[in-house]
């Protein structure tokens, strides 16, 4: 089950088959640092952004995620610290962040338009995988209401995200 | 959604000097705007509401943990909405005017304004 969380994109497909198959049990303090993770992960991708893009819209959708990904963050640590559970590490998230490493070195190379279309279209990529994540696995596996609460929120929010990633790709070509 | 209560944001002392500065009688009788909030909340505007008109005012109520924008398609308006802000416009010209979040496409409606 968790192997969804990975799937799309034939890199990911590689982190995933170095995850072993824990998929069933995810618990909890799993899906709590699995959201986290993702969070992080583009509000890193956003602040590459922001210190090598000079496209005015490039920047300001850097800026959303960074903003927006870091107001659900926000909440999630809050949530947890309310619900005194302690974020678990898990192969999703050290895939995802193995993944985002080698992204971040990959776009890291590139610059002016050439960069910015990689990010877009990276964002249009990440935003489908985490979502399908988040509608498949982690959403319906989560036991908290509170959680499952946040993290549907985060669906509706990271959906606008995606919408908006396709808009923009789609300026950019 | 609901008739707001745009009167009470005046203060006191300066309705007060209002009337004083003209005999009841001789004081224009100006119509006071009508106040229609529109709420945002779970990345959804509310419905707009219906029976608009030229003159009167829409407060944006955010009540998010995200900055939204309430941005009209003709340019008409464009109101920064941080999270959990508000922002009013007052309604300048009939029409349909379609409307989004600048940040969230997804995020839309439409005003009917009638004159």
């Amino acid at each position: 089950m968790i192997r969804k969380i990975l799937a799309g994109g034939a890199a990911a497909l590689v982190a995933c088959a170095a995850v072993p198959a824990i998929a069933a049990a995810i618990n909890d303090a799993q899906i709590a640092h699995i959201a986290y993770t993702a969070g992080q992960i583009d509000i890193a991708a956003g602040k590459q952004a922001l210190a090598r893009s000079h496209n005015k819209a490039v920047r300001a959708f850097a800026e959303e995620m960074v903003r927006d990904h870091g107001a659900v963050n926000k909440q999630a640590l809050a949530l947890v610290t309310k619900l005194h559970v302690t974020p678990q590490d898990n192969p999703t998230s050290q895939g995802l962040s193995r993944q985002a490493a080698a992204t971040l070195a990959r776009l890291g190379k590139l610059s002016g338009a050439a960069f910015d279309r990689a990010y877009v279209q990276n964002e249009v990529k990440y935003h489908g995988i985490v979502n399908g994540a988040l509608r498949d696995t982690l959403i319906p596996n989560a036991s908290n209401g509170e959680l499952k609460s946040l993290l549907q929120t985060g669906l509706t929010l990271f959906t606008e995200h995606q919408k908006h990633a396709e808009q923009l790709a789609s300026q950019l070509h | 959604m609901r008739p707001g209560r745009l009167g009470i944001a005046l203060p006191a002392a300066a309705a007060a000097a209002l009337a004083l500065a003209a005999p009841a009688s001789a004081a224009p009788r100006v119509a006071k705007p009508r106040v229609f909030t529109i709420e945002i909340r779970n990345m959804k505007f509310a419905p707009p509401p219906a029976g608009l008109r030229v003159g009167d005012q829409i407060l944006w109520v955010n009540h998010d943990m995200f900055r939204h924008t309430a941005t009209a398609a003709d340019h008409s308006f464009d109101v920064d909405l941080q999270a959990g802000q508000s922002g009013r416009i007052v309604l300048r010209k009939p029409g349909a005017i379609a409307f989004t979040c600048k940040f969230h496409p997804g995020m839309k409606g439409v005003l009917t304004v009638g004159k």
